[in-house]
């Protein structure tokens, strides 16, 4: 450990520089500053803690015979030795354990207190409240229809979304840019816009040739609501500045529309691709539940059927990983398409 | 830097003459024509000979931008007419070029990218690529080709509006203060840099000035105008062979004598007497 201790003295201006690269950790600079080598044990420390409740405390519920969940806290603790040993020899992996360190050590720890105060204390209520080894082993045994779920969820939503960002984009552009378009156009998106979409749902359901149709028009609802009204704004807020350095130029209205007017908007668009994609994720769940019969959303309430609550918070674990994976996406498509306001960019 | 003295990679265009006959602007109060609004600009008549470099001056407010936009064809006169060469002015174009008084570089692309959009605009970007090079060089940005505007310094970014207005070759060109940014010594080169240019094309060239100096160092005539509303006080031709001393007995004359005409000649102050 000693080479980490020294290691830490000269970087201390690579905590600033970090800091000014992550937008994250612009926000905690004392969790930052506050940083100690001990941090790198973190993620060992929490993964022994959680198996020395695992295996010496005695279990008052019944558990699964299966060791899915130990097994894993294993590996926990294998990949944090790992990392330290790495640590050496990567700045990169430093920067890293920097960062994430205390976060993975919590979560660690946090399985194995969940696992003190279901199976050990029994102080929460089956089956409502299994321990980690039930969900973990019914992630594993159910794998196959979770991740037929997870497929079909991927499809629709992507397609809903899909669907519904173009033809946002379209009236969106529409209304911003043409002052008649506006003016019909707008009193519609003001009235009907902020209805839930799933408040359409036994509408969609009889006009829709099948359940997957009017969950993917749902989804699409809800996509378009948001992504049309800030991108109608952002186009009608265009800087006049910019529009007439094109015109001084020689540009013709395609060029104002699709080279001025909508780069111009991109920023606002995005803030309405978020706002689109947190509403399309709630539509499919429901959406789901209600009408389609297969995706997670599907997946979650047929498992509560069955008062199986392993596999509830299985899929609801598997969800929150698929959910933030495509919004890690989508912020990462953002910062690719609008690298020009590099530093401008808060959220 | 390349000097642009002529030669045959670029295509040359006639400068054209501008003239402005009795044009006055009123423009739209807001609160939607119950009174009426500011009136920007009174009856001016003016006109520009072809490849010929005019310096306005005048106080702030008094419409000089606003001549400029009606020139450029963005903004309708109240009444009046304008026109460039024979042709009337019914709306902006290529050939009529403006560098605004804040340089308004599209964020979303590069310095590149907005030395290009000319030639994007036009539809000629595939046989013009190497021009938007050469333009990079002339405002000496080729390090910062693939930069965004948001890192560009003030002078930075009015060099690249410079050179984004020039691409076009325009037949004329409109100057808001293109130098108001820059630090006195890029002032003075980039002064020099936009005389050759004017040599080089010889352009029709209408620059709006707050600096006296470079009015008179730059061009051959100037038109003071009134404060508001703005009509045309004094034309002014200024007979100095270039390039011209800043220092010379003619130069520090005809400074006097416009300062005079605005009313800034320096006057006793009252009650320094006892
Ligand atoms: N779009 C507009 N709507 C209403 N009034 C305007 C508008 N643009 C300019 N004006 C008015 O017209 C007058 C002249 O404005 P202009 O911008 O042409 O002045 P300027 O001579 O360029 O001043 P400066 O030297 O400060 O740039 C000002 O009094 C201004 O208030
Ligand atoms: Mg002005």
């Amino acid at each position: 450990m000693s080479t980490s201790i020294e290691e830490a003295v000269p970087e201390a201006p690579a905590v600033t520089k970090s800091q000014s690269i992550a937008s994250l950790s612009k926000s905690v600079p004392t969790a930052e500053a506050r940083y100690r080598p001990q941090t790198l044990l973190a993620i060992p420390v929490g993964a022994l803690i959680s198996l020395g409740i695992h295996y010496f405390i005695p279990k008052r519920e019944p558990v699964p015979t299966s060791h899915y969940f130990p097994t894993l806290l294993f590996a926990m603790l294998g990949f944090g030795i790992l990392l330290i040993a790495l640590c050496p020899f990567s700045l990169r992996v430093r920067k890293w354990m920097r960062h994430m360190c205390p976060i993975l050590g919590i979560a660690t720890l946090t399985t194995g207190i969940w696992e003190l105060i279901t199976c050990c204390l029994a102080l929460m209520p089956l089956p409502y409240f299994p321990g980690p080894e039930a969900v973990v082993s019914s992630i594993v045994n159910d794998r196959a229809l979770i991740f037929d779920s997870t497929w079909h969820s991927l499809a629709l939503l992507l397609s809903g979304y899909a669907i519904g960002t173009v033809i946002a984009l379209i009236t969106g552009v529409t209304i911003g840019w043409f002052p008649h378009a506006r003016y019909w156009g707008m009193p519609l998106l003001k009235i009907v816009g902020p209805i839930p979409a799933t408040a359409w749902i036994p509408l969609a359901m009889v006009v829709a040739p099948s359940a997957l149709f009017s969950a993917m028009g749902l989804v699409a609802l809800a996509v378009w609501f948001p992504v049309t009204m800030l991108t109608a704004s952002g186009i009608s807020n265009t800087r006049t500045s910019y529009l007439d350095v094109a015109r001084t130029l020689g540009a013709n209205r395609l060029y104002l529309i699709f080279r001025v007017a909508i780069p111009a908007a991109m920023p606002n668009i995005f803030i309405g691709l978020f706002m689109g994609l947190g509403t399309s994720f709630l539509t499919l769940v429901v959406a789901e539940e209600v009408g389609v019969k297969s995706g997670l959303g599907w997946y979650v309430s047929w498992a509560q059927g069955w008062a199986e609550y392993g596999k509830v918070y299985g899929a609801l674990i598997i969800m929150a990983a698929f959910f933030s994976t495509i919004m890690t996406l989508l912020f990462k498509l953002r910062d690719r398409v609008l690298v020009w306001q590099k530093g401008t960019i808060k959220w | 830097m390349v000097a642009l003295t002529g030669d045959s990679k670029i295509e040359s265009s006639e400068a054209a003459s501008i003239r402005v006959w009795h044009v006055s602007k009123q423009f739209d109060s807001a609160d939607g024509g119950i009174t009426p609004g500011a009136l920007a600009l009174n009856d001016v008549s003016l006109t520009v000979k072809a490849g010929e470099m005019v310096c306005i001056v005048g106080p702030s407010g008094c419409g000089k931008s606003t001549l400029l936009r009606m020139i450029a064809g963005l903004t309708p006169p109240t009444t009046g007419e304008l026109s460039i060469g024979a042709e009337p002015i019914t709306g902006p174009g290529a050939e009529r070029g403006l560098v605004f008084q804040d340089p308004s570089l599209f964020p979303w692309l590069s310095v590149r990218g907005n030395i290009e959009a000319g030639l994007v605009a036009r539809g000629v970007l595939r046989h013009m690529q190497q021009e938007a090079d050469e333009f990079m060089r002339l405002v000496g940005l080729e390090a910062f080709a693939n930069s965004f505007p948001h890192h560009l310094s003030g002078g930075m970014a009015q060099r690249v509006a410079l050179a984004r207005a020039l691409i076009n070759h325009p037949r004329v060109l409109l100057l808001d203060e293109p130098l108001g940014a820059l630090d006195a010594f890029t002032r003075m080169r980039m002064q020099d840099e936009v005389l050759r240019l004017w040599r080089a094309r010889g352009t029709t060239m209408l620059f709006v000035t707050h600096d006296i100096d470079e009015a008179i160092y730059m061009s051959d005539r100037i038109i003071i105008m009134t404060p508001r509303p703005g009509r045309i006080e004094q034309i002014i031709s200024v007979e100095l062979d270039r390039p011209r001393d800043r220092g010379s007995d003619e130069f520090l004359h005809l400074r006097g004598q416009i300062l005079e005409t605005m009313h800034f000649a320096g006057q006793p102050l009252a009650g320094n007497t006892h």
